[in-house]
């Protein structure tokens, strides 16, 4: 068993409204400071047997067709 | 003339879909998103709602659906199809348009009667509307902010691929686009509501109707 990471995080240039909103309400709650926030997603994928570079291949397979949108968001994979 | 529409679970204007085709004097047949064949259908609308929930990205599950892989390949070969709101999002994660719609920039859900311009009326959907004709139908999402990159917005518009824009954009979209099309114009998507417009008695008037006429005159 081994767990793998997918990191999902909205491009840099895309408008992250979510992060808006966090960043908004940080100064309220009394926490300065704070210049950007941007929101992502985390997936932690269980895999069986070992981790090789196929498996891993096979994970960033996975995180273009289905976890992430190319089109408005970056991912990056690790192992942990 | 059979029009398929598609009820993925948590699609909610289906129902208003199949309306609106009977209404344009076509033969409504509704899919369900388990289903392997079209059932002989010429043309195919993907309806609103939250399909899936909206899990993980809207229309991000509903785009690996077993008809999906139909609508694809019919999309492939010529058959109209048309993504409204939650459709149009699926078109996209689909890869059948391109672009994205993200959340809305004002974070809020928008309910509201929305102005537009139809800028392409050559499409297998916009062909009973005057070029630059200003319509009003209903707007209603969440993430409705159309998003691409710089070169991708060049090429749609230089390629009179924006269907439609907003008079008064109401949720960020960028260069104020509320649908686009493929390169065929076979495939359109249209983040309002068409299908909410068209009778007098309930929604903002009947302007959305020409969608579903539009759509006889192709298959014609």
């Amino acid at each position: 068993m081994a767990r793998v990471v997918v990191d999902v995080m909205p491009k840099p240039e895309i408008l992250d409204p979510q992060g808006k909103a966090v960043q908004g309400a940080l100064p309220r709650l009394g926490f300065t400071g704070v210049t950007d926030v941007r929101q992502g997603k985390r997936f932690e994928l269980e895999l069986d047997g070992e981790i090789t570079d196929e498996r891993i291949a096979e994970v960033r397979r996975m995180a273009q067709t289905l976890l992430s949108n190319p089109v408005i968001e970056d991912f990056s994979v690790s192992v942990l | 003339m059979k029009i398929g529409v598609v009820t993925f679970p948590g699609s909610l204007d289906d129902a208003d879909a199949v309306r609106a085709v009977r209404h344009a004097g076509a033969e409504a047949v509704s899919l369900w998103h388990g289903d392997g064949d079209l059932r002989g259908v010429d043309a195919v609308v993907l309806p609103g709602g939250f399909s899936y929930g909206d899990y993980l990205r809207c229309g991000a599950i509903a785009r690996f659906a077993p008809v999906m892989a139909e609508v694809i390949d019919a999309a492939g070969r010529g058959m109209p199809v048309l993504g409204i709101c939650n459709g149009f999002q699926i078109l996209c994660e689909s890869h059948l348009l391109p672009g994205a719609l993200i959340r809305n920039d004002h974070r809020k859900f928008g309910c509201l009667d929305q102005r537009l311009r139809i800028e392409n009326n050559r499409t297998a959907w916009t062909s009973q509307y005057d070029e630059g004709a200003e319509i009003t139908i209903v707007l209603k999402n969440g993430e409705g902010s159309f998003v691409a990159d710089a070169e991708t917005l060049d090429r749609l518009e230089g390629e009179g691929r924006v269907v439609a824009r907003y008079l008064g954009n109401p949720n960020g979209s960028l260069r104020d686009i509320a649908g686009v099309t493929n390169e065929a114009g076979n495939v359109v998507g249209l983040m309002p509501h068409p299908e909410h417009a068209i009778e007098d008695l309930c929604g903002p008037g009947v302007d959305g109707i020409g969608f579903f006429t539009s759509v006889l005159h192709a298959l014609v």
